[in-house]
């Protein structure tokens, strides 16, 4: 039991990497800005590291404190920064944030698309860290009613309906065999390749990966039919079964 | 061993306290002792509906505290003979409910009785979840309407997670559907939702079906649960929906629009 009244866990959690190419505060902080208003939701109090390693020329400490501070009134939160260990800074034990290791983490570009020639010099990454997961599957075989939630770290598979202000959320893909009148979020963890099979659709949300679609919409597509939404070049696509 | 059933919905003003009367009025009818407790701490009705508040001396919530015993604070039914109520207390509120207290008023009352009827109070809060915790059996009492059917499936959600049965990992209570205000002219206009939409989007079993009837305002206002009203189309309902309930099978009643007779016409009813 716990003696000293904690625990020591580890835990991973998604974060957002800002990239600079090149030091420009101005620059930065007016892309920043404009990336956030595009997204608010995604980017409140989001988790950020800022990663210097691409820069070419070196960067002052008084600057790298002044980006933090930047970043951090822009409504981030910035848990740590990152540099090429080949390439450490003179002043790296001085900052005020941690510095945290290379990774080997593997990066989806969700910046919309951009010409080349105004592509801004910052580029915000979602970086997923990779880890190994058992893939548990969690089978359900009553409905699952008004204001219950049922989280799958794997796929999950119901057996029955998904009532009406019911949630359910999996790491990997659902599936409901039954009525769909609820909430279903596949890919919570950011698998672009979950999809969502069911009965029959007549969902208030369906979302893969953050990309969602609202029952508005999805009664003009698939509606009380039995359907598959899956995720194709980042917009939902419902097929009926 | 006796049976708890808990009538619930989860909405307030569908008919939990009336169907609560009529059922366990009408179990007593079949010969089984029954008691119906008023689980509505501050709102008591149940006295009024069973029209026996003039004789409510002790409650619920004094035998909980125990500031009297069982046999003080038990009504015994002046129509029905084994039907006893304990009426819930007018001045205290849901808190002076606790699940110990509960629990030992139940395991008290189960030895005497047959069937134990909790009439529940509306909402989700602690006065609902009191009224379910012990049962074997809900009674789901739902009006054919949206917000109703809603709230009823999240009543039926609470009775599979936070029931005793279910924290206790055994066989999960019984549910049965009751549909009260059923009024099949507006389910014909489209204007309310129809038994197949309200049994599609629940999926529990039927118990019964109550028509909308004056007969309903009638008893409540009487003191006298509508089950004795045998004359009633509500009451001949609830008789069915009692006789289901105790395993029988009985063809569903009063779903159909009634044509208006030609007399009844020419005199423009």
């Amino acid at each position: 039991m716990t003696d000293s009244g904690f625990r020591l866990k580890g835990s991973v959690v998604t974060t957002v990497l800002l990239e600079i190419q090149t030091f420009s505060l101005d620059d930065i902080v007016f892309h920043l800005k404009e990336k956030i208003d595009q997204v608010p939701h995604f980017f409140n109090q989001a988790p950020i590291i800022i990663d210097i390693s691409k820069m070419k020329r070196g960067i002052r400490i008084e600057e790298f404190e002044t980006l933090i501070q930047s970043v951090s009134s822009l409504g981030l939160g910035v848990i740590g920064w990152r540099c090429d260990p080949e390439n450490l800074p003179a002043w790296k034990s001085s900052v005020t944030i941690p510095l945290l290791p290379a990774s080997k983490a593997r990066s989806i570009d969700t910046s919309p698309v951009i010409k080349k020639e105004e592509c801004p010099d910052v580029v915000v990454k979602t970086v997923i860290e990779e880890r190994l997961v058992p893939q548990t599957t969690k089978v359900i075989t009553k409905p699952i009613r008004s204001g219950q939630q049922v989280y799958s770290e794997g796929d999950l598979i119901v057996l029955t309906q998904v009532s009406a202000g019911a949630e359910v959320l999996a790491d990997g893909n659902i599936h409901v065999y039954g009525a769909l009148r609820g909430r279903a979020l596949a890919g919570v963890k950011g698998d672009v390749e979950a999809r969502i099979f069911c009965k029959s659709m007549e969902a208030e949300l369906v979302s893969i990966a953050g990309n969602f679609m609202l029952s508005d919409t999805l009664q003009d597509i698939v509606w009380k039919e039995s359907a598959q939404v899956l995720l194709v070049d980042d917009s939902l696509e419902i097929v009926p079964l | 061993m006796a049976k708890i059933i808990v009538v619930t919905s989860g909405k307030g003003g569908v008919g939990k306290t009336t169907s609560s009367a009529a059922i366990g009025t009408g179990i007593a009818l079949k010969g089984h002792k029954t008691v119906i407790i008023d689980f509505d701490v501050g709102l008591r009705n149940l006295d009024l509906i069973m029209g026996c508040e003039r004789r409510v001396v002790y409650d619920f919530v004094n035998v909980i505290n125990k500031e009297a015993t069982l046999s003080q604070a038990l009504i015994k039914d002046k129509r029905t003979p084994g039907l006893f109520i304990l009426p819930a207390s007018q001045t205290r509120d849901k808190d002076a409910l606790t699940t110990e207290g509960v629990q030992e008023v139940l395991e008290d009352l189960a030895k005497e009785f047959d069937y134990i009827i909790c009439d529940s109070p509306a909402g989700i809060e602690r006065g609902a979840q009191m009224a379910l915790y012990f049962a074997d059996a809900a009674i789901v009492v739902t009006n054919p309407e949206v917000s109703s059917v809603r709230d009823s499936d999240r009543i039926l959600g609470i009775l599979q997670s936070k029931s005793k049965r279910a924290e206790d990992g055994r066989e999960p209570i019984e549910e049965y559907l009751l549909l009260t205000r059923y009024h099949p002219e507006r389910v014909a206009l489209g204007e309310m939702l129809s038994v197949s939409d309200v049994e599609d989007i629940l999926a529990i079993p039927l118990i019964g079906v109550i028509p909308e009837s004056e007969a309903v305002l009638k008893a409540s206002n009487q003191g006298a649960p509508v089950i004795l009203d045998v004359e009633s189309e509500a009451g001949q309902a609830y008789i069915d929906a009692v006789d289901r309930l105790m395993g029988e099978e009985r063809p569903l009643r009063f779903l159909e629009v009634q044509k208006k007779s030609f007399i009844k016409r020419l005199l423009g009813g």
